[in-house]
């Protein structure tokens, strides 16, 4: 909270959110105006501390709030009217939860004497948002207004984030109250527990000075306690090799001599072989989701788990933990720091350097690659290798969800937190350009890619109007393979090559057929500059040509071959053992072991 | 063998809605509810849900810490036997003819249930204790015939002095793991 104490002053209730929302300090929120949100629009548009960016979509509003939170650490926030507006955000909230992103939506509902009457554009978005929100509230009185605006952004913010719904009845917005600052908050059953129990560190510093194989499981909670150098430390004072989850990606060097990548379905071979043949996880905000685990029961069966979480229900949920710790992974670590080095003084340090070297050579002898296809297609790989290249480590990458986000977590190489944004948990196609609207927002000064699929870009692409016209340059590669090209992998190795509705019509085929849409055109048509490559050749120049321009959006369309597909790849429910380093090759653990 | 059902005392904030949360709780993480029942306490602003919860498939451990990430959650609390005292409410319409009402009243006095409403050919009996008591009282009920019936969740409070709504006693559920 920014703001120092206002004395108290009547206002509306519009007025009242509007002042709260500035004395949140909030600079930013993404919305569109409709009937019950209207009185609330009014006394926005005389804001100077609060910049309003009026959406395509609302769909667009809640994703770019979220973009705008990872990228900046603060809380997104995004307006809605009643209905169909509030409905829209239910995607974006969804996708916010299984992220633990810390957003604040507000929503416009129907007049209190109309609610529970099926009156227009009425919608229990309280009760619809139920199981997707850390907490919503359904604002009763204009004089609840600051408390429980001040409510939400301190849920949404503190413990294990994630979105909070505020439904504001219209005949509350237009009621007379005071407005008083700071509001004192009532949440007599919220109480997250921050600092980690002394004994379980102790024990956990003694297991990780004892453990020969052990691994530290790094992820998305480290990136959301800043606790990015505090890893660094204790993973340098101990030698221990690290794995960054999907969500984790940037929180490790991915440069450094111990990072075996990211581990999961399509995780590296060594980051998916040091899970797998671990004696100890060190989890660090991770959550051992079924895409890290594989099958369950099979996964890391040798290896005892220290579990640090701030959110006690994720301790023990899926895989029993032998040393939970409940707490802020940045104050977990730095307890973690002294209480090792005291291990490490008294003489207590088991040998881990055969592990490590077999680490590395699986990582040596399996590293991540892919393959030119004959038929002369450019390789998308190569496309998302380049663009990490030439843009570098202090550019913000976005990407949707399918083969290019794979892809995209592969072959960038992130070196710095808050580089990598994406859909983890939810898996929300459409994800990029209103996430990447929402990080430039908050970042302007930082290069921002949104790498997206061709699917996923007909989900959301309208939010590139408002880019153009609100002055939020972002930069887009569309990876186009004319396919939905997961589920085209799927139906690949699944479904005997049998290509049910996969296949989109955005590249041109010998049929004479014309690509619709035209990405090209479709950008010019949105107000960005659009530029295609279709040739190896041309790569470079093109992403240095987007480059360049920096006064508006820039859409490049990258025509890749169909055929390319994501590996390494532990099939759905297979165990991590049977990971296949490429199609056909199967890694052999036992050789030099 | 461990048991399969443990009742838990939730301490609630008084607000619309919560009930709402705790059973989409239940429902959407696949816990199972033997019984729920709710109502005030002593403190206007504090409502309890007393639940019967089956652990079979979740363990108890999970089902408290999703209940305790619920804003409006206050406080869990788990009433072991023989350590606390638990009840349910049973009314029941009993066939009673002529030829059988002196049974019917008979069996009721042997329950302690007390007799609320009496009709043409039927009793109504009001019943309070266990979920065995009660069950044991319906199957000497069963053969004079059973018109309706219907029975109120658990409530449970804990034997002794304290009280779960001043202080943390009996066994909190440990909000921590």
């Amino acid at each position: 909270m920014t703001a120092s104490s206002t004395a108290p002053r009547p206002a509306t209730g519009a007025q009242s959110i509007v002042y709260s929302l500035e004395a949140l300090g909030v600079d930013v929120v993404f919305g569109i105006p409709g009937g019950t949100i209207l009185p609330t629009y009014d006394p926005l548009y005389d804001s100077t501390a609060v910049r309003h960016i009026l959406v395509r979509h609302e769909q667009g509003a809640g994703h770019a709030a979220s973009g705008y939170a990872h990228a900046t650490g603060r809380v997104g926030v995004c307006i809605a009217t009643s209905g169909p507006g509030a409905t829209n955000l239910v995607t974006p909230i969804a996708d916010a939860y299984m992220d633990s992103v810390p957003i604040v939506a507000i929503t416009g509902q129907v007049g209190n004497p109309l609610i529970g009457t099926d009156a227009f554009q009425e919608a229990d978005i309280c009760g619809i948002t139920m199981p997707v929100t850390k907490h919503n509230f359904l604002v009763q009185k204009a004089e609840d207004i600051p408390r429980t605006l001040a409510e939400a952004f301190h849920i949404a913010s503190t413990g294990r984030p994630g979105p909070v719904l505020v439904d504001i009845p219209k005949d509350v917005q237009q009621a007379q109250t005071t407005f008083a600052w700071p509001p004192a908050m009532e949440l007599p059953g919220y109480r997250p527990v921050l600092r980690p129990h002394g004994k379980q560190i102790r024990e956990a510093a003694r297991m990780i000075a004892a453990a020969r194989q052990p691994v530290f499981y790094v992820g998305g909670g480290v990136l959301k306690a800043h606790a990015s150098d505090e890893l660094r430390q204790l993973a340098e004072l101990t030698g221990i090799p690290v794995v960054t989850t999907l969500m984790a990606r940037g929180a490790f060097p991915d440069s450094h001599p111990q990072h075996m990548g990211m581990p999961g379905m399509h995780g590296s071979v060594s980051a998916v072989a040091a899970l797998q043949r671990s004696d100890l996880l060190i989890t660090l905000g991770a959550r051992f989701d079924d895409r890290v685990t594989g099958q369950l029961s099979s996964f890391a069966p040798n290896a005892k788990v220290i579990h640090a979480d701030i959110d006690p229900a994720e301790i023990s949920k899926n895989r029993v933990a032998d040393v939970p710790i409940v707490g802020d992974c940045k104050e977990v670590i730095s307890t973690l720091i002294p209480a090792v080095q005291a291990e490490f003084d008294a003489g207590n340090r088991a040998d881990i350097s055969a592990w490590c070297s077999q680490l590395d050579n699986w990582r040596k002898t399996y590293p991540l690659g892919y393959e030119w296809h004959d038929d002369g297609s450019l390789a998308p790989q190569y496309v998302i290798e380049r663009l990490g290249a030439i843009s570098g480590p202090d550019t913000i990458y976005v990407a949707g969800v399918g083969q290019h986000q794979m892809w995209a977590a592969q072959f960038i190489s992130y070196e710095k937190p808050y580089t990598w944004i994406n859909s983890g948990g939810l898996g929300t196609m459409g994800y990029a350009v209103p996430a990447a609207m929402g990080a430039k927002t908050g970042r302007p000064d930082t290069t921002v890619w949104t790498i997206d699929g061709d699917g996923c870009f007909q989900m959301t692409n309208q939010e590139l109007a408002t880019c153009a016209l609100e002055g939020i340059p972002i930069k887009v590669a569309i990876i186009n393979n004319g396919n939905l090209g997961m589920v085209r992998q799927w139906q690949a190795l699944f479904y005997d090559e049998r290509y049910s509705h996969t296949r989109l019509g955005t590249i041109a085929d010998d049929s004479g057929k014309v690509r619709v849409p035209d990405f090209v055109k479709l950008a010019e048509a949105l107000g960005c500059v659009g530029l295609r490559c279709e040739t190896r050749d041309d790569v470079d120049s093109t992403i240095e040509k987007a480059m360049s321009i920096n006064d508006a959006p820039v859409v490049c369309e990258f025509v890749v071959g169909q055929d390319a597909q994501v590996w390494p790849m532990v099939a759905a429910g297979a165990s991590n053992d049977e990971i296949m380093a490429a199609r056909d090759v199967r890694p052999n653990f036992d050789e030099d072991a | 063998m461990s048991k399969s059902t443990h009742t838990l005392s939730v301490l609630v904030e008084n607000k619309p809605g919560v009930l709402a949360r705790v059973a989409g709780l239940f429902s959407r993480r696949g816990f199972n509810i033997e019984s729920l029942a709710v109502g005030p306490t002593e403190v206007d602003e504090v409502s309890r849900i007393t639940i019967v919860v089956d652990v079979e498939s979740h363990p108890l451990e999970q089902v408290t810490k999703q209940l305790n990430k619920l804003v409006n959650v206050i406080k869990i609390v788990e009433l072991e036997q023989p350590h606390a005292v638990e009840r349910e409410l049973l009314l029941v319409k009993v066939r009673a003819d002529t030829a059988s009402r002196s049974h019917v009243l008979e069996t009721a006095q042997l329950f302690r249930a007390r007799v609320v409403d009496v009709g043409v050919e039927v009793v109504t009996i009001e019943a309070t204790g266990t979920a065995d008591k009660l069950d044991a009282l319906l199957r000497v009920l069963e053969p004079f015939g059973i018109k309706e019936m219907v029975q109120s969740g658990v409530v449970a409070v804990g034997r002794g002095p304290r009280s779960i709504t001043s202080a943390a006693n009996l066994r909190p559920v440990e909000r921590s793991a």
